[in-house]
């Protein structure tokens, strides 16, 4: 278990340094930080002494490691818009997206799992066939549409919802609600498919044929077993989840980490872009690793198998 | 070259798979599709006006109107032209960005697959990243740090999902290697781009094709999703997703803007899913 988890801890330190390494390619090839920062006409002396100040004269290996120094003191250096540090920028907006992706990932969750599972145990059935639908439309109805449409309902039409801000929970039901359908039509789909399988495994019957009530069978044979690929899926939903929070949020304005980044981007304001690279790639890699040590609890069979590798 | 070659070879078996008894659903499907094909086809001639024309005493005109089928927006612009202009966009981004990331891959995939070692895992390496950041963030990354432009933003895409393309190209390449006919060749003489395309693509082919109907949608889904958020396709050009963004901002007073693009860009992903779906029960043995 423990060279399990010190395999895992390391791969995910590997992925941060690769985005790091990434950002600051990119940041490089992407033009002269200088000219950038101070406008194409700037003073040559002024740009002679920027480029001693940010040691951009030194050789391009000891750039990247002062590079990952300053990360390492968590400096990420300022805005270009109004000076202020960039990381206090970007964590002053985390609050709201969490606010936004958390009930969200709840009710993907609760709804997803059980229709999903649900459909499986009625095979065939209008039920099935009904979650089956509504899935598909789900995952391929695109989330700016989706918002729209809501907002053309909700708010526009009917008038009983908030258009956009956030002043007020009611504020909140549009973008969660947006945000949520995808990912219920995709987690629906996939329990639903893992558990037909589990359930044409040879253990099943044998569950069933020494006499256990078809409930025990379902929730101590089953699910288990399904849990597997279910959590998995879970892991991938995370990266779709910040996805979607900069488009919702964009759509319903709502101040979180997404709309910063549109915002950055329009603005080319590098320094708060990669600030907010390396704080998605962090949430990213740890929802992985915690998906990873799920599979642990979940499943002994893989532990011991990570194990021997 | 390489996609000519694999439907080339795969043109018989495709066909006469094919030739089941479609499901209602997938008909529909695949009738949306060719719609859509013959619509980005023929943009030009069957596109009623020039999609920069304005008539401003004619603006937001709803739909139904006398020369405007689907109505006018701000400026006066027929709707319906502009998007038979956005279908062509989106679908030539798709397409090609579809085409590049499968060639991409499926080449990478089969150079780890070859020469092993330093170079497989390096690539390996690379597709773990590619799968650590969601790829709308990465594509805005890029796109803060160049600008945007219309060649960017097709290569950008053509990175979209590479890493799938060659995962799969490896593992059935090295499987392959496995099963002896590959061997065979190489013991004939055969060079390793011969054994690679001419031996080893046509028997992994029906595979990467039901990815590329995976990855079709999301791409086109990712395009827009950008365009709407103003960071894709710039104007005067127009594409599906940016003609909801734009068409955003007369939600109230037009919604028919936004409701004609977006009805494109779900009918079109839910069709391809639906066919897409039905080709992988179809062709593809390994993945359900």
């Amino acid at each position: 278990m423990l060279s399990f988890l010190v395999t895992r801890l390391f791969r995910a330190a590997l992925t941060i340094v690769l985005v790091m390494t990434f950002a600051f390619i990119v940041l490089r090839l992407s033009g002269d930080p200088a000219s950038i920062m101070l406008g194409p006409d700037a003073p040559t002396d002024s740009v002679a002494a920027f480029r001693a100040e940010w040691g951009l004269d030194d050789p391009i290996w000891k750039q990247y490691f002062a590079y990952l120094k300053s990360i390492a003191q968590l400096d990420f250096g300022v805005s270009m818009r109004d000076r202020s540090s960039a990381i206090n920028l970007v964590l002053e907006r985390i609050p709201a997206t969490l606010a936004l992706t958390v009930p969200t990932l709840f009710i993907q969750l609760g709804i997803g799992i059980p229709a999903g599972v649900f459909a499986a145990l009625h095979r065939q059935s209008i039920a099935d066939r009904g979650v089956i639908m509504l899935s598909i439309f789900g995952f391929t109805i695109p989330s700016f549409v989706m918002g729209l449409l809501l907002v053309l309902i909700f708010a526009v039409t009917l008038g009983w919802l908030p258009s956009g801000g956030q002043d007020s929970w009611r504020h909140a039901i549009l973008p969660i609600a947006t945000m949520s359908v995808g990912g219920i039509g995709i987690l629906a789909r996939f329990s639903r498919s893992a558990m037909i399988e589990v359930l044409g495994q040879p253990y099943i019957r044998t569950a069933m044929a020494k006499g256990l009530s078809w409930r025990d069978v379902v929730w101590k044979h089953a699910l288990p077993n399904a849990s597997v690929p279910i959590v998995t899926i879970v892991g991938f939903m995370v990266g779709s989840l910040i996805a979607g929070a900069v488009v919702v949020e964009s759509i319903f304005s709502w101040p979180g980490i997404g709309r910063l980044l549109i915002v950055s981007v329009s603005n080319r304001d590098l320094a708060v872009v990669q600030c907010l690279l390396l704080v998605i790639a962090t949430a990213m890699v740890v929802a992985n690793l915690c998906v990873d040590f799920a599979y642990g609890l979940l499943d002994p069979r893989l532990r011991s198998k990570a194990a021997a590798h | 070259m390489t996609v000519q070659a694999t439907n080339t070879q795969m043109a018989p078996r495709f066909i006469s798979r094919i030739r089941f008894k479609a499901p209602l659903l997938v008909t529909f499907g695949l009738a949306w599709l060719a719609l859509m094909a013959l619509t980005a086809l023929f943009a030009d001639v069957i596109r009623p006006y020039e999609i920069t024309q304005m008539d401003l005493s004619a603006r937001l005109s709803g739909p139904l109107t006398q020369g405007h089928l689907l109505g006018t927006d701000e400026l006066g612009r027929d709707v319906l032209s502009r998007l038979i202009q956005s279908i062509r966009v989106s679908l030539v981004i798709a397409f090609g960005a579809t085409l590049l990331s499968a060639v991409f891959g499926t080449t990478l995939g089969f150079l780890a697959a070859q020469f092993r070692g330093t170079l497989e895992h390096l690539i390996l390496v690379l597709a773990d990243f590619q799968a650590a950041l969601p790829f709308l963030i990465l594509s805005l990354a890029v796109l803060a740090f160049f600008g945007s432009s219309l060649t960017l933003l097709v290569g950008l895409m053509g990175f979209y999902g590479w890493e799938r393309y060659a995962r799969i190209s490896r593992g059935l390449a090295i499987s392959a290697g496995a099963q002896g006919y590959a061997s065979a060749v190489v013991q004939l003489g055969a060079k390793p781009s011969r054994v690679y395309l001419r031996h080893i693509l046509p028997n992994v082919a029906s595979t990467l094709i039901v990815s590329m109907t995976l990855t079709f949608p999301e791409i086109i889904l990712m395009e827009s999703g950008l365009s709407f958020l103003g960071l894709g396709v710039q104007p005067p050009e127009s594409s599906l997703g940016n003609m909801v963004g734009f068409g955003r901002e007369y939600l109230t007073r037009a919604p028919w803007i936004m409701l004609a693009p977006a009805f494109v860009i779900m009918m079109t992903t839910l069709s391809i899913s639906l066919v897409g779906d039905w080709l992988r029960d179809k062709l593809d043995p390994t993945i359900r």
